[in-house]
C-alpha cells in the first residue's frame, strides 16, 4: 500500500516539475496542478497510510480512553482540505493572469515573447 | 465601562488581523465607482489599525512575557494561538505604518486605477499581521497565502503588459514555493505530531535520532519557502522585475514582503531549533545576496530596479546578521530591518514622483533603450487629477531623494548608519573575529558605496538635467514620503530607546524558553 502511494506521489511530482519547467504558460499551470495533487497526497499520507479506519473517535463520551491505533489521524485530512481550497483559488487566479498575459503580449510563452524575437 | 475596556484589551492581539480583514471584506460589497466612500472607510481602518498596533507594541514592551491569544479559546497545542511579543508587535506596527503611507499616497490617483485596490491592500495587511502574530506553522501557511493572494492583485494593479509579464513569474514562483512550504509543514507534522511552534520546540529533544533527519529536511524545505520570499540568492531573481514593474504604492508595500520571509526564518529557526544548524547557509547565502544586490544596483539604469536591488542588499544584510548569531547582532539586524523598510518604501514612492518630470525611459541610455526596445507604454497610467500641489516641487523632491539615498547607503544622519554600525560592532566584537565578519564588513561598505554611486548617478541625471519639466506633485502624494523619512529621522534621534526595545526583542528570541512556557501555559 505504501509503495503504491509513494509511486503515485513520485509520478505526479515528477511530471509536475517537468511541466513546470516548460516554456508555455498552459504547461506551467498544468504542472503546478499536478504538483499540488502530489503535495496534497503527501500531506494526507503524513497521517500514515491505514486502510478502512475512521478519523472520528467514537465512544469518548462513555469515559473510556479510546485506542488511537483504531483511528486515522484527522488533522492531516483537515490540512489537506485547507490546502486544496487554497491551491484551487490561487490556480484560478493564475489562470486569469495567464489569459491576460496571452492577450497583452500576443504569445503564450512564459517570457511574454517568442525566443529569438 | 472598565469591564468593557478590559475585555477589549484582552482581544487586542487579534485586532490587527480581524480589522483589516473586516474592512477589506466590507469594501468588496461597495460599488466600484464610490471612490470617496471606499477611501474614507479604508483610511479609517488603516488609522485604527495603526492605533491598535501602537497599543500592542506598548503593551508588549510593558509586559515581560508575550501575550498569548488562544483563538476559539482552545489551549495551545490543540488550538491555534496568536502570540504578540516585542518582535511581532514591532513588525505589526511597521506594516501598519507602511500600509497607511501607501494608502495615503494612492489616494492621489492610484487607488482608482484598477478594481478593489482598497480591499486588496487591507487583505495584504491582514495576511502580514497574521503571519507576524501566529504561533502555528500551518496557520502561518494560511496567512502567507492570504498575503500572497493579495500581493498578486496589487502587483497587477494598473495592468499593462510589463506588469502582467512580471506578475506571471512572481505568481508561478510563489505558488511553487507554497507547495514546498506545505511539504515541509507536513513532514514536520508527520515526525513531531504537532504544528505549534512552541510545542514543536518542546518536543524536539524527545524525537528519535533516526527521525531527526527527516524533520530537519522538513525544516529545510520550510526555509527554502521563506527564503524565496526574502529573495536570498539564488532564489531572488524574480524580485527586481516584479518590484520595478509594480505601481508605486504597491511596491512600497512590497518592501515588507521580503521582511516577512526574514522574520519567518528568524522565528522558526531561533524558537524551534535554537539557531543551531544552518547558520553557515544563512551567512553565505546572505553574502551572495548582498553581492548580487550590489552588482545589480550598479548595473541598473532605471530607478525602480535600483531600489529593488537595494531591497535585496537589505535582505542579504539581515540574513548575514541573523546567521552570525548572538543577540546583539540580531538586535542590530532588527533595527536595520525597520530602518531599511521605511527608507526603501519612501524611495519607491519618491521614484514615481521623480519619474513624472521626464520622458518615459529617459534614464536609460539612448543606445540601451534602442537595444531593449523600450517604448513609452503609458496608456495604463491613471489620469491626472486636480488637488493641492506643493510649491518648488523639484527642490523638495531633490531633498527627499538625497535623504533616501543617504539612508540606502547607510550614511549619517539617517538610521541606516546606526544600524550598519551596530551590526558591524556586534559581529566584530567577538574574539577572535570570524572571517565571515570581515567579509561582511567589506561587503557592507561596498554596498554603501554602490548605493551612493547608483543613486547619485540617477539623481544627477534627473535633478540637474536641462530638458525636464517641473512635475506637479500633490501634497497628498508627498506627505507620506515626508512622513516615512521623518520616521527614519526619529529612529536616529531616538536610537537609544529604539535599540533598547530591539535588544529586548532579540534577547527574547534567543532565549525562547519564556515564549514556549507562556504559549504552553506552563508555570
Amino acid at each position: 500500500m505504501e509503495m503504491v502511494v509513494a509511486l503515485g506521489i513520485g509520478v505526479l511530482a515528477g511530471s509536475g516539475v517537468w511541466l513546470l519547467l516548460r516554456p508555455r504558460t498552459f504547461q506551467v499551470i498544468v504542472g503546478l496542478s499536478l504538483l499540488s495533487y502530489a503535495v496534497n497526497l503527501f500531506i494526507f499520507v503524513m497521517g500514515w497510510v491505514r486502510g478502512g479506519l475512521a478519523p472520528v473517535v467514537a465512544g469518548a463520551a462513555s469515559g473510556a480512553t479510546p485506542d488511537p491505533a483504531l483511528y486515522a489521524d484527522p488533522l492531516p485530512q483537515a490540512l489537506v482540505l485547507t490546502a486544496i481550497v487554497i491551491t484551487f483559488a490561487t490556480t484560478a487566479l493564475l489562470l486569469v493572469v495567464l489569459l491576460a498575459a496571452r492577450g497583452l503580449t500576443g504569445t503564450d510563452h512564459v517570457d511574454g515573447r517568442e525566443p529569438g524575437e | 465601562m472598565n469591564a468593557l475596556i478590559d475585555q477589549l484589551r484582552e482581544h487586542l492581539v487579534v485586532v490587527p488581523v480581524v480589522l483589516p480583514l473586516a474592512a477589506g471584506a466590507a469594501m468588496l460589497l461597495l460599488d466600484e465607482r464610490r471612490h470617496s466612500l471606499k477611501a474614507g472607510i479604508s483610511l479609517g481602518a488603516a488609522l485604527l489599525l495603526l492605533v491598535a498596533s501602537v497599543a500592542l507594541a506598548l503593551r508588549a514592551d510593558d509586559a515581560g512575557p508575550p501575550s498569548v491569544y488562544a483563538v476559539g479559546d482552545w489551549p495551545a497545542p490543540f488550538g491555534i494561538v496568536l502570540v504578540a511579543d516585542r518582535l511581532s508587535a514591532l513588525m505589526v506596527l511597521l506594516s501598519a505604518a507602511l500600509g497607511l503611507a501607501a494608502l495615503v499616497f494612492s489616494l492621489a490617483r492610484w487607488h482608482s486605477a484598477g478594481p478593489h485596490f482598497h480591499s486588496l491592500l487591507h487583505f495584504l495587511l491582514a495576511g502580514l499581521n497574521g503571519a507576524f502574530l501566529t504561533g502555528d506553522l500551518f496557520n502561518l501557511f494560511v496567512f502567507f497565502e492570504l498575503l500572497l493572494a493579495a500581493s498578486y492583485g496589487l502587483a497587477l494593479h494598473g495592468s499593462g503588459a510589463r506588469r502582467v509579464r512580471a506578475s506571471l513569474h512572481y505568481i508561478v514562483l510563489n505558488l511553487a514555493a507554497s507547495l514546498l512550504f506545505l511539504v515541509g509543514v507536513s513532514l514536520m507534522y508527520g515526525i513531531a505530531g504537532t504544528l505549534n511552534m512552541a510545542d514543536l520546540a518542546a518536543r524536539l529533544p524527545r524525537i528519535a535520532a533516526e527521525d531527526r533527519a527527516l524533520l530537519e529536511i522538513g525544516a529545510a524545505m520550510l526555509g527554502v519557502a521563506f527564503l524565496v520570499k526574502a529573495g536570498m540568492w539564488p532564489l531572488g531573481f524574480w524580485l527586481p522585475a516584479t518590484y520595478a514593474a509594480a505601481s508605486a504604492p504597491a511596491a512600497a508595500l512590497f518592501c515588507i514582503l521580503t521582511k516577512v520571509g526574514v522574520y519567518a526564518v528568524a522565528r522558526v529557526w531561533l524558537v524551534v531549533f535554537g539557531g543551531g544548524p544552518g547558520a553557515d547557509l544563512l551567512v553565505y547565502g546572505g553574502m551572495a545576496t548582498l553581492g548580487f544586490g550590489v552588482i545589480g544596483m550598479l548595473s541598473s539604469q532605471e530607478l525602480g530596479r535600483i531600489a529593488a536591488y537595494g531591497l535585496l542588499v537589505s535582505s542579504g544584510t539581515l540574513l548575514v546578521g541573523l546567521g552570525l548569531g548572538g543577540a546583539a547582532a540580531t538586535a542590530a539586524a532588527i533595527f536595520y530591518l525597520v530602518a531599511s523598510t521605511l527608507g526603501t518604501a519612501a524611495l519607491f514612492l519618491l521614484i514615481e514622483l521623480v519619474e513624472r518630470s521626464r520622458e518615459p525611459g529617459a534614464d536609460v541610455l539612448a543606445v540601451t533603450a534602442e537595444a531593449f526596445g523600450v517604448a513609452g507604454d503609458d496608456a495604463d497610467e491613471p489620469e491626472e487629477e486636480p488637488g493641492v500641489a506643493i510649491p518648488a516641487a523639484m527642490a523638495v523632491l531633490g531633498l527627499a531623494f538625497a535623504f533616501a539615498a543617504l539612508l540606502m547607503a547607510g550614511l549619517p544622519p539617517m538610521p541606516g548608519f546606526v544600524a550598519k554600525f551596530a551590526i558591524l560592532a556586534a559581529v566584530l566584537g567577538e574574539e577572535p573575529v570570524p572571517g565571515a565578519a570581515w567579509a561582511l564588513l567589506a561587503l557592507l561598505l561596498l554596498a554603501g558605496l554602490a548605493a551612493i554611486i547608483a543613486l547619485g548617478r540617477v539623481g544627477v541625471r534627473v535633478f540637474w538635467s536641462e530638458e525636464r519639466t517641473a512635475p506637479r506633485v500633490r501634497l497628498l502624494e508627498f506627505a507620506p514620503v515626508a512622513a516615512l523619512l521623518a520616521a527614519c529621522m526619529a529612529l536616529t534621534i531616538a536610537a537609544g530607546p529604539a535599540m533598547r526595545y530591539v535588544e529586548q526583542a532579540a534577547a527574547a528570541l534567543h532565549a525562547p524558553a519564556g515564549y514556549i512556557d507562556e504559549v504552553l501555559r506552563r508555570p
